[in-house]
């Protein structure tokens, strides 16, 4: 490749995009952090993340909850429109995180998906890209930071939204700043579509209703169940397709496990997510 | 004889040394299970799911058909000594069954109420693959009104005839989900496993 002779100091701006250019060259060439195990868990503030759910569990008792028992006697097919509606609007943001990720399929993919469901979908009212072939592929900024090899961190649960990781918290502040629709759209639209995020997340606690209450309210220990839920499934969220699956059977020979046991004083059997029961 | 008997030692031991250093070389032991086999059994226990969430029957008789799904295809036995972990090993066997027992019940009732919540929607098997001395089989869970996803059943004939020991659903493995769940309930016990079994005999 022939590197272009710059004449004088370069415009500022391209200076710019050619920097940050190269830095996600540079950062995604290192490769998605590796994940831990289902099981492993690093909870640094537990006293104050407890302290925390018992503050969202009181919450969603008194308040989430009968709101979203509320929202519920709403018709369903006005309930799945606004899910929709909701969610459509998430798709830009879903192409910016794409496009950082170099998942330039994804990106297609969710472009695409944005704009059927706002031409033939009514402003995003029904999901026919979905009926049509074309799901979304949810993402996000801590995803983001996962594929240019930044690890989870440590758990953590924080009011209203729950449990997350501190890569995770950095991804959702970054999200806000980063969302196209954010930049677009203006007071008073802006308010209509916090409203319909907020009633999509109530749909979502009372579709959900059996399965929220037994963790909440009916497991020894929620905040403990939580956290392992929460763990398990972003890890598998950001395992993401076949492609980039980490085999989790690498370690088949018995002669690697006794290397795990001797070279790490707190190995434990149990750790491994297909532990095999059987094996003697 | 003295040195014969040296000498056969010596001989012994040689082979045996000679039979461990090759041993990481042979082939695998073939499998009694093969993947046929484990995913006639999932896909027995998916058409038995898939008639009782499309039968309309009350929600009361799909528990009860759920529940009796996990008693035939699940291997609760393997389950609920792999859930309790280390206190497993020092309860005495009369304890270890009592414990089984009441953890068949909750077990059952638990996921026979989470599979209850498919209806109106529909499981569908995809694919087999040998995992160490088990399967892996993968299926797919439609629902109404939103995303699929995946729901994998872990298969092993390690009990005698195969039965699944784990389920990973959507990416959440059952054995660390109950272990965490049985872990808090032994723990608020002061780890009394006779505690935690009567305990477990109300929530079943």
């Amino acid at each position: 490749m022939r590197i272009p002779q710059t004449q004088g100091s370069p415009k500022p701006v391209g200076r710019k995009a050619a920097a940050a250019a190269a830095l996600v060259l540079v950062l995604t060439s290192c490769g998605p952090a590796t994940l831990p195990p289902g099981d492993q868990i690093v909870d640094r503030d537990e006293v104050r993340n407890r302290a925390v759910h018992e503050m969202n569990l009181r919450s969603d008792r008194r308040i989430v909850s009968p709101a979203a028992d509320a929202y519920g006697t709403v018709p369903e097919p006005i309930r799945v429109g606004v899910s929709n509606f909701a969610s459509n609007l998430s798709q830009p943001s879903y192409v910016v995180n794409n496009l950082l990720q170099l998942r330039l399929d994804d990106a297609a993919q969710n472009t695409l998906r944005f704009a059927i469901n706002s031409t033939l979908g009514v402003a995003g009212l029904f999901d026919v890209a979905t009926a049509l072939g074309v799901p979304a592929e949810a993402t996000d900024f801590g995803e983001t930071l996962h594929v240019l090899g930044v690890g989870e961190g440590a758990f953590v649960m924080h009011p209203v939204i729950g449990p997350s990781t501190t890569r995770d918290t950095v991804g959702i502040v970054v999200d806000h700043f980063l969302d196209p629709v954010g930049h677009f759209v203006a007071a008073p639209e802006s308010g209509y579509l916090l409203a319909a995020r907020a009633a999509d997340r109530l749909g979502s606690r009372y579709q959900f209703d059996a399965t929220i209450d037994s963790i909440y309210y009916e497991s020894a220990d929620s905040y403990a169940q939580l956290r392992s839920l929460y763990l398990q499934q972003r890890r598998f969220e950001l395992r993401g397709g076949a492609a980039d699956y980490e085999d989790p059977y690498a370690a088949e020979d018995p002669a690697d496990d006794a290397a795990a046991v001797a070279a790490d004083p707190y190995y434990d059997p149990f750790s491994d997510p297909y532990f095999d029961p059987y094996a003697q | 004889m003295r040195n014969n008997l040296l000498a056969v030692r010596r001989r012994t031991l040689l082979s045996t040394a000679l039979a461990a250093a090759s041993l990481p070389f042979l082939p695998r032991p073939a499998l009694a299970l093969n993947e046929a086999q484990a995913q006639a059994l999932v896909q027995a226990a998916v058409d038995d799911v898939n008639r009782v969430i499309a039968s309309g029957a009350s929600d009361a008789a799909v528990l009860r058909e759920m529940e009796r799904i996990f008693a035939t295809y699940a291997d609760v036995p393997t389950i609920a000594v792999s859930v309790l972990g280390p206190p497993a090993r020092t309860a005495s066997p009369a304890q270890l069954r009592a414990f089984t027992e009441a953890f068949r019940g909750y077990f059952a009732a638990k996921y026979g109420r989470r599979f209850r919540e498919f209806v109106g929607g529909s499981v569908q098997v995809n694919s087999t693959r040998a995992v160490r001395s088990f399967f892996e089989v993968i299926t797919t869970v439609n629902l109404r009104n939103e995303a699929p996803f995946e729901l994998r059943w872990l298969v092993s004939d390690g009990s005698g005839r195969p039965l699944f020991f784990n389920l990973i659903i959507a990416g959440v493995n059952l054995m660390i989900s109950e272990r965490t769940e049985i872990g808090a309930m032994l723990e608020a016990r002061g780890g009394n496993v006779d505690a935690l079994t009567q305990h477990l005999r109300t929530l079943a």
